[in-house]
């Protein structure tokens, strides 16, 4: 019974969505202007007590399920305040100002008052209410209009004690596609390198930095994991047997195979919608990025060109490459079509910019560029060349990439002490935040598709 | 009775005669055998003066194998310890590098026993992957250069460790310096 909701998260629509075409979509490339005020209260604890108790007044049990109920009530409402406010799109309303209280009150739209809501600043409330009965988690969450006085969403889900976190992600997740059209990256996750155990190992976290487990095992030196497009394989640079050779493992499933040619196998990125990736390899005596299937077959050479050719990304659509060469005499991006074979050069600015990574919806391109013996991460639109900046002045900042709908960009800073961790920021630069707090250093974040393998 | 007594004591006579006679009889046959062995004898000091000189003679190789043994392993030693150095973002040879290949080419070629692997590392300025091709440029240089002087090269191979095995692992531009390196290690 409980491994059947623990399998299949139920949910119930608890009223028809409402007014839907009146919301305009949050303009992703530039959404960090005006944030969207929320209040996120405490969700309120449902279990009910039986009636003979509560006439005897008889305090609850410790480990009861109405004091279990109340703790994840509380630790529910933070996690749904914390998981909407990485997004980078919502302010989340200190709740000290708030003028009630819906865990007392009530957590519909009925029991609330707007007028107090809209007095604090708030446009939109999320409400919840938690119940636990015979060893089943039931949650309910609304998303709550307060100056349009109507319910947005309106969700009842179903689960085991534990899977709240996987019920706010969900909530969460119809929150953004309301307000964005696209699903968000709640159920995304990002693989990064990490040292902490004495060697670069390849980790796996979720999209907000939860629950970081190890994925190599070496004991040697891990680089540059990249997700294929269905986030079920993951690419990578492993010296296991002495050289750097590519792997190209399946996440869930113990298959997979080792590329290994005479010199460097190095800098997979993968081709959207296909099993096949692009790489830098050497066996030919000069570094030139090819085509290989998933399965570790080449397909085709992608440039030709005497010096450095590497650190490939595609298009959305996959009909064009992005790549660091040092044909010209420094690392510079370049564009090739791989139809008609044309290249172009990207950036002119600076004598030093690597790691392109060509966002996944707009037609821009994030790379790190060195500048006064500094790096930064900038972004270049691909069309006008218009460059931006995004970091500066805090350390170097390397290896962008970008979160699957494109808001946000996870990079490396050293900016904590010298020592490279990982943080996210928005698209905009803004909200520069550090993703997690692991011992080491932490580099070459890659962040998975919407959806991705691994528990 | 008597009868019986004298023949047992001229049995024992006899017996006693006979033992006597054949001693008597053997005795010159000993004679030769002792000089036999007297030669034997008498040669025996000369093999082990020779065993002797042999010995010394094997120490005293041994001690000159051992000094040239020294002398490889410093040789080696110098081979391995001595780092070529490179610009930054740079593969080019500077003419110091090339002064150490040629020493190290001049070793190679008297050493035709020998292979080795030469790697190529990056400072930590830099994207990784960007720096691992460059550390793979670094050792076919290298190794190009060698192939010029006449080095086979199926001796030679390379490998790229970017900047992920620095030697100073400061911040500084002196490490920094110190880590644009090929480095030799024979096999």
């Amino acid at each position: 019974m409980v491994k059947k909701f623990a399998v299949i998260m139920l949910f119930i629509c608890l009223f028809p969505a409402l007014a839907m075409a009146e919301y305009d979509y949050i303009n992703i490339s530039n959404p960090f202007l005006f944030k969207i005020p929320v209040a996120v209260p405490v969700f309120k604890a449902m279990t009910e007590t039986p009636a003979a108790e509560k006439a005897e007044g008889a305090p609850a049990e410790k480990e009861g399920p109405e004091s279990v109920a109340s703790t994840i009530s509380v630790e529910a409402a933070d996690l749904l305040a914390e998981t909407l406010a990485f997004t980078r799109y919502f302010d989340i309303i200190n709740r000290a100002a708030f003028l009630e209280r819906p865990s007392e009150t009530g957590i519909t739209l009925k029991a609330l008052n707007c007028k107090n809501w809209r007095d604090i600043g708030a446009e939109f409330i999320v409400t919840g209410g938690v119940s636990l009965k015979d060893g089943i988690l039931s949650m309910e969450l609304r998303l709550i209009d307060v100056f349009k006085e109507l319910m947005m969403i309106g969700k009842k889900y179903k689960g085991k004690p534990g899977d709240q976190r996987t019920m706010v992600r969900r909530f969460c997740s119809e929150i953004m596609k309301r307000f964005t059209g696209g699903p968000g990256i709640f159920e995304s996750k990002i693989a990064f390198v990490s040292n902490g155990s004495g060697h670069k190992e390849i980790y796996i976290c979720d999209f907000d930095g939860h629950n970081p487990r190890r994925i190599t095992h070496d004991n040697s030196i891990n680089l540059s994991p990249a997700w294929s497009s269905d986030g079920n394989w993951l690419a990578y640079t492993s010296y296991r047997e002495g050289h750097p050779d590519l792997y190209i493992k399946h996440l869930t499933e113990n298959r997979g195979v080792v590329f290994s040619r005479d010199g460097i196998n190095i800098s997979p990125a993968w081709k959207p919608e296909t099993f096949s990736l692009a790489a830098t390899l050497s066996f030919s005596g000069d570094q030139e990025i090819y085509l290989l299937t998933g399965s570790g077959k080449i397909i085709k050479q992608l440039t030709r060109s005497w010096g450095i050719d590497v650190s490939p990304s595609f298009s959305p659509d996959g009909e064009r490459i992005a790549f660091v060469s040092n044909r010209a005499g420094s690392p510079q991006i370049y564009i090739k079509d791989i139809a008609s074979g044309a290249i172009q050069r990207l950036t002119f600015e600076g004598g030093y910019n690597t790691t392109p990574e060509w966002a996944p919806q707009k037609n821009r391109i994030a790379y790190c560029a060195m500048e006064t013996g500094e790096f930064n991460i900038k972004v270049i639109d691909v069309e006008t060349k218009e460059i931006v900046s995004l970091t500066g002045g805090q350390g170097d900042n390397e290896s962008p990439s970008w979160a699957p709908d494109g808001s946000l960009i996870a990079f490396s800073s050293t900016r904590a002490g010298g020592v490279p961790k990982i943080y996210v920021m928005s698209a905009a630069g803004t909200d520069q935040r550090r993703l997690l707090d692991l011992p080491g250093e932490q580099t070459c974040p890659g962040w998975s598709p919407a959806v991705a393998a691994g528990q | 009775m008597a009868r019986q007594r004298f023949f047992v004591t001229f049995i024992m006579m006899l017996a006693v005669c006979s033992l006597v006679f054949t001693v008597a009889c053997t005795k010159p046959k000993v004679k030769p055998d002792s000089q036999e062995l007297e030669t034997v004898e008498s040669t025996l000091p000369e093999e082990e003066t020779t065993s002797m000189e042999m010995a010394e003679q094997q120490t005293q190789e041994r001690v000159e194998e051992e000094a040239i043994r020294e002398e490889r392993e410093k040789a080696r030693q110098m081979f391995e310890n001595e780092n070529i150095h490179f610009e930054f973002d740079k593969s080019t040879l500077t003419p110091e590098a090339q002064e150490i290949l040629r020493r190290k080419a001049t070793f190679l070629l008297n050493n035709p026993d020998k292979s080795i692997v030469i790697e190529g590392h990056c400072d930590e300025r830099g994207t990784g992957e960007y720096n691992l091709a460059l550390g793979d440029r670094r050792a076919k240089s290298a190794k190009d250069f060698l192939v010029d002087m006449g080095v086979e090269p199926s001796r030679l191979s390379t490998i790229s460790y970017g900047e992920e095995q620095p030697l100073d692992p400061r911040s500084t531009p002196a490490a920094w310096a110190k880590n644009r390196r090929a480095h030799f290690e024979i096999q």
